[in-house]
């Protein structure tokens, strides 16, 4: 019985076949997994090493090396502020206290509505709009502590749906894999993200 | 890596003096021979380089001045220049000592580690004395169980990765990885799939800190207090090296020793089942040892003196003349095998005498076929098995047969389940109980056979394209191919295996073998005649009553029964049964694979003599109980799977009033009225090797010469290795052992001494056997021994006792549909010996009409050994249906 739904399961099977060598695959399938139920489960992880054909722990001792994996469970959104040191000279340490009191949950925790999950981040390389920000591995740009409440206030009302998919790291290795997903596809979703984040730009000038 | 046979020489300079290296070889190594000891962690001799823990760098000169590169990761290249001890050097390693005791927990003084640790060692010698680290250390919840054995301390851990690349790499388990970054890495299973492997204990002893301890060795001792007796251990057939260690005559652990048969690895059992000899250190209970001679008095087994217990044996010996069966001594020294061999065939003139229990392989055929060795499949040109599953019997050999395949040796496995083998297996031909040797004909070109197999109702049980790829691997004629045969099923008859070994030899006349039976000194006691039909030395009854004419009373005349013929003309009473049993050691109440037959044949025996060093089953119905020692209680030697003979070393003394083989059998000699002439082992050994035609030239000078290696007999026919000084961090925690210098010695073959196997022996076994069709409602029954069972060793051994499984039956997922239950669901299973109730598991990778069980597995209405009683010894194959209850 397969964990994966029958889609996922044959894209798995699929990026498998990419690779000369099965566990080449290891981290994509972990994205995809990730993708489908937020987070690593233990079941997951265990037909990622049957796919793979590597033994499941070391498909977690690879996902736990990766901040980006997560092997316990995360909110619907997840908040990375960066404090390297470009981001901690405009305030990025502030800016992380504020939201831990703001969402009511400490660095690495995540809000007991399931909505949020907070990160303290290394650089982004996004140095240019520090304090950097990051929602499910999207740039967005929220320097202030109020910019960043009213962000948070969208999202928890179910804004930007557009901008931010649940799970930001699905879309990457299906870009990743390239043959998964059309090229207009991709352009047409890239257009859409720009045209609303330029919307954005425009009305909070 | 084996392909460069002919070695070339790299010159390079080291620490200015001129230094050779083979090719392939790292510099660490190189270094090494030369003298030169380089600091080292995560480099192990056996296992690949991965240059990750930074101790071993060194100063190597190149185009733009000096750089530091890890000694263990760099081949020596002809010109090198390289400083072992410059300034650089010296400040890299005082780097590496800080940075790695920055997260190291400074516990010396309660970690089990210290004292023979290689952190605090290296730290002594190459550290730099004082730490610049004043910040808090890392803290973790200690200790975490990372198997059922062992048991890890997180934040000693410095990461050099040993036990993670042994397990992937020499025992091809990755179930222990890293997990987590940084500072937070640790060793962890994953959550689900636990650390079952049976070379965990590996990992422990490997750890060059005390991140890793074993649950039996953990705060039991410290190393300077320990006594060490360097021996073989007696686990199994594999006889690999060891250190046993002790304390106030209590044993404390078990390591593993480098040679040439075990490469300093052991199986969990052969490490951790001394607890089984003197008990574990902080277990309440005491093993079930015999400590007293008991005599069954009124119905009741009663502590008597030995000089009781030994005349009322004598008594019942003289009452019933020749008519004595003798069975076992499988797990006896050479000498205790040769002593009950001249007491049973040379005074009191039986030959019904027999070392297995029908589980094993006719004495003809181990004699006759031609004689691999372990080092063989170092240079194999394919390797073919039909044995049992390796890892569970034979555990080491399986570790060097992973090593074969690792290195690109055609593995080309016949197997009745898949087990440790499939997994390396270049090709792996399934096939159902009774069809093994037809699957060798169609091996051997015989493609009648296609036709028959595929006839089965359920279909050919392999893909032929397997048959085909297998047949393309096997050598021509047979040049470099190491056959291992052994039983890999005990529900049918052993001829079965015999035949197809025989037909093997015949159509690959240049393929040598390797006859897998199991049980410790198995092949020293047939070599020295505990079987019917042989005179010590592998000689027949008919050639070697000349050489036995001077030194013994007599020798029997005509060839006498095997155990199970024994029990069954006690068990029918048919003339020629032997009254009095004499069982060595044995307890075929649990481990003869017919169990109705061991129990009608035992209760009809007038004396049952049995000399056993626990409290077995057939102690327990026994007339007189003579206590002996077991392993690492005994001085001789043993003889190993290859036929090498080694030495056996005590490190206790015997509890009790035990005595050892060989003396019980002089005693009992005596007390018949007779004498063995011999009284002490060296006398022992020297008339074996005075008598034994396979034997001769051996002697306690060349094996003492041959360090713990041991000689491969006969004398003459396999060159002796040198070894060099163990490495102190790759194998730390074993005190100094004697190495014989590098260099390889071909003694010559003494005079008398038979040149190869007899040939002429495999006459005495058939060239087929025939084997009843399969019942279409039936299912085939295959049953495999497992390394954890309801043995002596393993219940007797408070940490491994755990670990044995209930039995199961695992049959294809189609015959439970058939039944319409669930896996799991305890289903009937009927013989047409009995009938066993017990879970049935859905497994796809059981072949169709085939049904698995495990020897000598409990079911919770069958306490012992439940798959024995479904096993009749006189069908060639067995056949059970399967019924809801």
């Amino acid at each position: 019985m397969s964990h994966f739904s029958p889609a996922l399961r044959a894209k798995a099977e699929a990026t498998v076949a990419l690779y000369p060598k099965k566990r080449s695959a290891l981290i994509p399938l972990c994205h995809l997994a990730q993708g489908q139920d937020g987070y690593l489960t233990e079941a997951a992880m265990v037909e990622i090493g049957e796919l793979c054909e590597v033994t499941a722990a070391e498909v977690r001792g690879t996902a736990t090396f990766y901040d980006m994996l997560h092997t316990d469970p995360v909110g619907k959104y997840v908040v990375g502020i960066c404090t390297n040191i470009a981001c901690m000279l405009a305030g990025g340490d502030d800016l992380l206290e504020h939201a831990e009191q703001r969402l009511g949950c400490a660095v690495g925790g995540t809000t007991t509505d399931g909505l949020f999950t907070l990160e303290e981040t290394e650089c982004l390389a996004d140095c240019d709009i520090a304090p950097c920000v990051q929602v499910n591995h999207r740039f967005v740009r929220t320097t202030t502590p109020e910019a960043l409440d009213a962000l948070l206030d969208e999202l928890a009302a179910g804004g930007r749906v557009d901008e931010i998919p649940s799970h930001g790291t699905l879309i990457r290795v299906e870009r990743t894999v390239g043959l998964q997903v059309p090229k207009d596809v991709i352009a047409e979703e890239r257009a859409a993200a720009g045209a609303a984040q330029a919307a954005r730009m425009e009305g909070s000038k | 890596m084996a392909d460069d046979a002919t070695p070339v020489t790299i010159r390079f300079t080291l620490d200015g003096r001129e230094v050779e290296a083979n090719k392939g070889e790292m510099l660490i190594a190189a270094a090494e021979r030369s003298g030169t000891y380089i600091p080292r962690f995560c480099y192990h001799p056996r296992m690949e380089p991965v240059g990750v823990c930074r101790m071993c760098l060194v100063e190597v000169e190149g185009p733009r001045g000096t750089t530091l590169m890890p000694s263990c990761y760099i081949a020596p290249s002809d010109g090198m220049v390289v400083r072992t001890d410059s300034e650089k050097v010296k400040k890299a390693q005082d780097g590496v000592l800080e940075f790695l005791l920055a997260n190291h927990p400074l516990d010396c003084p309660v970690c089990d580690k210290g004292g023979e640790c290689p952190l605090q060692d290296q730290t002594l010698a190459y550290g730099p004395g004082e730490s610049r680290f004043i910040e808090e250390k890392r803290h973790f919840e200690k200790p975490v169980p990372i198997s059922d054995l062992v048991l890890l301390d997180r934040e000693r851990c410095i990461q050099c990765s040993r036990c993670t690349r042994f397990a992937a790499e020499v025992a091809g388990e990755a179930q222990i990885a890293f997990s987590g970054r940084g500072d937070l890495v640790e060793v962890a299973p994953f959550p689900t799939e636990p650390f079952t492997s049976h070379f965990s204990g590996n990992t422990v002893q490997i750890c060059p800190v005390g991140a890793l301890t074993a649950k039996p060795y953990r705060f039991a001792a410290r190393p300077w207090d320990l006594d060490q007796a360097e021996s073989t251990c007696t686990g199994c057939s594999v006889g690999c090296r060891v250190a046993v260690q002790s304390s106030q005559d209590r044993l404390t652990r078990v390591l593993g020793v480098d040679g040439e048969v075990s490469h300093g690895w052991l199986c969990d059992k052969g490490r951790f089942g001394f607890e089984a000899v003197t008990g574990a250190h902080d277990a309440d209970s005491e093993p079930g040892r015999v400590t007293t001679p008991m005599l069954k008095k009124n119905g009741e087994l009663v502590p008597v003196t030995w000089s009781e217990a030994l005349s009322a044996a004598a008594a019942a010996l003289s009452t019933a003349g020749s008519a004595v069966g003798v069975i076992g001594g499988a797990q006896f020294t050479n000498e205790g095998a040769y002593a009950w061999v001249k007491l049973a065939k040379g005074i009191i003139g039986t030959d019904s005498v027999d070392a297995q229990l029908d589980d094993g392989l006719p004495a003809s055929l181990v004699f006759g076929l031609p004689a691999a060795t372990i080092l063989d499949l170092d240079t194999a040109n394919a390797v073919l098995t039909i044995t049992g599953d390796l890892s569970e019997e034979l555990p080491v050999l399986f570790l060097r047969l992973r090593e074969a395949a690792h290195r690109g040796t055609p593995i080309v496995q016949i197997h009745q389940h898949p087990d440790s083998v499939t997994s390396i297996a270049h090709s792996a031909l399934a096939v159902r109980s009774g069809d093994t040797d037809a699957v060798v004909r169609m091996l051997c070109g015989d493609d009648v056979q296609a036709a028959q197999l595929r006839n089965h109702p359920e279909g050919l049980s392999f893909d032929p394209a397997a048959l085909e790829a297998a047949k393309a691997a096997l050598p021509h004629g047979g040049k470099g191919l190491v056959v291992i045969v052994g039983r890999e099923n005990l529900a049918e008859d052993g001829t079965l295996t015999a035949a197809a070994a025989k037909r093997i030899a015949g159509a690959f006349p240049e393929a040598t073998f390797l006859v897998g039976l199991r049980r410790a000194n198995v092949r020293g006691a047939l070599d020295l005649g505990l079987t019917p039909g042989f005179l010590p030395g592998r000689v027949t009854l008919a050639e070697g009553q000349s050489r036995y004419a001077g030194t013994w009373a007599t020798t029997p005349s005509a060839t006498g029964l095997s155990t199970v013929e024994q029990l069954r003309a006690l068990a029918t009473g048919a003339a020629g049964a032997p009254s009095v049993l004499v069982l060595l050691g044995s307890d075929p109440l649990t481990d003869l694979p017919d169990g109705a037959l061991a129990a009608a044949g035992l209760a009809k025996a007038t004396t049952t003599i049995v000399v056993s060093g626990h409290h077995t089953a057939t102690t327990a119905q026994a007339d007189i109980v003579l206590p002996v020692t077991v392993a690492n209680e005994r001085t001789g030697t043993t003889t190993n799977v290859e036929g090498r003979v080694s030495v056996l070393a005590p490190a206790v003394a015997a509890p009790g009033q035990a005595w050892s083989d060989w003396t019980i059998a002089t005693a009992l000699a005596d007390a018949l009225g007779a004498d063995l002439g011999l009284e002490t082992v060296d006398a022992f050994a020297a008339e074996i090797a005075a008598l034994a035609p396979s034997h001769r030239g051996l002697s306690a000078q060349l094996l003492a010469g041959a360090s713990g290696d041991g000689i491969i007999i006969p004398v003459g026919s396999s060159p002796i290795h040198g070894a060099q000084p163990l490495d102190p961090t790759a194998f730390p925690g074993v005190k100094a052992v004697p190495a014989r210098p590098l260099g390889t010695e071909q003694a010559s073959l003494p005079e008398g001494a038979p040149a190869s196997g007899g040939a002429a022996l495999l006459a005495a076994i058939p060239e087929a056997v025939s084997v009843p069709g399969p019942d279409g409602y039936a299912l085939r029954l295959t049953v495999q021994r497992r390394l954890y069972d309801g043995g002596a060793t393993v219940t007797n051994s408070p940490s491994l006792a755990p670990l044995v499984d209930g039995a199961t039956v695992k049959v294809h997922p189609s015959a439970l549909d058939r039944l319409g239950v669930a896996s799991g669901t305890v289903v009937r299973l009927r013989s047409a010996a009995a009938h066993l109730d017990l879970p049935a598991i859905s497994d796809k990778t059981v072949i169709k009409g085939t049904a698995v069980l495990s020897f000598n597995h409990a079911t919770a209405d069958h306490a012992g050994n439940a798959a024995a009683s479904l096993i009749d010894a006189s069908a060639v194959v067995t056949d059970v249906r399967m019924e809801t209850r």
